[in-house]
């Protein structure tokens, strides 16, 4: 039996079949047209993917963890992340609990 | 009759934000001068190897294929790539011509080698293959064609390192019994150790990325003893488009050395690498 890695949530089969509408309205937003819609009408747009409660919580806390948690694939999470003009250096950030400034830091520490 | 003849591989890092960088000028930025300098001895190369056609091994983010139908391996055979939005703001590339012939040529070898392969006859290709191909060609006009071949990182069961090492010398041996005249370079996009998601993001690991550069060049079994879990213990969730490095080095079937290095952290959350490796076949070192 394999260990848990800390920290890490494997995208399996388990979490696609869980985050499978989640992920499928994230996809969506590849078009520029479906992104304002959901601007205009969030609770429209999630109802109209089917979204369940957990994964509408999620999103409407703008909450990456809880997203993951709730089946979403974090390449999918990013094109969501893009509409609020967020990217994977300030989602990173709010998952770790840093300030995107101190996560940057962190980063560049890293190759030093 | 000539054959093709494969003059060496190409790996590098895509992440999103350099295409961003490029749209910006930003290459001599301290923050991006470190990264960028690493191409000048891939131009510098490219400049003597003169390849007509590159063999692209990547992964899709959520452009071409979505999770209702996801191959583990797909390789094109379209006239004409496009791209399209991606949905996280970085400008939509032009599109990059293809081989359709060439491409039909690696399908038919593949699946008689075993390998029962996704074929697209429509793929757009994404930031994993438009980055790499900026950041190698920059100039205004693509100099190659280019056979794309996806390689399933996101949804795991992903393929072993050792499946994807064979998927690469399949296609090596193809090449190599191409009958066209055709200068190749094989190029393999994504990594190094890198994690976008979870409480461990941000993760990166400088060692273990040290020892995979060390490895590959001409012992890449070694490499095969590591599970896709313990891979992304060590190199992180998105760690594992290592996968796709491993493809390109299989399809390297002469003697391969490293000719250029280039390792570099951070790009965004990602320790970049960017790698030349010469492919001396064996016919010629024969004959020298």
């Amino acid at each position: 039996m394999e260990q848990d890695i800390p920290g890490t949530t494997i995208f399996d089969g388990v979490q696609a079949q869980k985050g499978l509408a989640l992920n499928r309205m994230c996809y969506s937003f590849n078009s520029a047209e479906n992104r304002a819609a959901f601007l205009k009408d969030e609770d429209a747009y999630c109802r109209k993917y089917g979204l369940n409660a957990e994964q509408r919580a999620a999103v409407k806390s703008r909450d990456v963890l809880k997203m993951i948690e709730a089946g979403g694939n974090v390449y999918y999470l990013a094109k969501l992340a893009g509409i609020f003009g967020l990217n994977v250096q300030d989602i990173g950030a709010q998952q770790t609990g840093m300030s995107v400034e101190a996560f940057k830091s962190k980063l560049l520490s890293a190759g030093a | 009759m000539n054959m093709a003849t494969i003059v060496g591989g190409i790996g590098t890092t895509h992440v999103p934000a350099i295409g961003k960088a490029i749209a910006e000028n930003k290459q001599n930025d301290p923050y991006w001068k470190p990264f960028f300098k690493g191409f000048d001895y891939v131009h510098y190369w490219l400049a003597r190897a003169r390849p007509d056609v590159a063999v692209v091994f990547y992964n899709d983010h959520g452009l071409n294929f979505f999770l209702d139908k996801l191959p583990t391996f797909a390789v094109g055979a379209a006239a004409e790539y496009r791209s399209e939005d991606e949905g996280w703001g970085i400008p939509v590339s032009r599109a990059v011509p293809g081989d359709p012939e060439l491409s039909w040529h690696l399908i038919n070898a593949l699946v008689a080698d075993e390998f029962d392969v996704t074929t697209c006859q429509d793929m757009l290709i994404d930031h994993a293959v438009t980055i790499p191909m900026a950041l190698i060609w920059p100039g205004p006009v693509w100099p190659v064609k280019i056979v794309p071949v996806e390689i399933n990182t996101v949804q795991h069961p992903l393929p072993s390192l050792a499946r994807c090492l064979k998927l690469g010398r399949s296609i090596g041996r193809a090449l190599e019994s191409y009958a066209r005249d055709l200068r190749v370079v094989v190029v393999g996009t994504g990594g190094l150790s890198h994690q976008l998601d979870g409480t461990r993001a941000g993760f990166v690991n400088k060692d273990f990325d040290t020892m995979c550069l060390d490895k590959i060049v001409a012992e890449p079994e070694a490499l095969t003893r590591y599970s896709i879990h313990d891979w992304v213990e060590q190199s992180g969730s998105q760690g594992v488009e290592f996968l796709n490095w491993m493809a390109m080095r299989g399809a390297m079937t002469g003697r391969v050395t490293e000719l250029s290095r280039n390792y570099h952290i951070p790009i965004s959350n990602t320790a970049a690498a960017t790698l030349v490796y010469g492919n001396e076949r064996a016919i010629e070192r024969k004959a020298a």
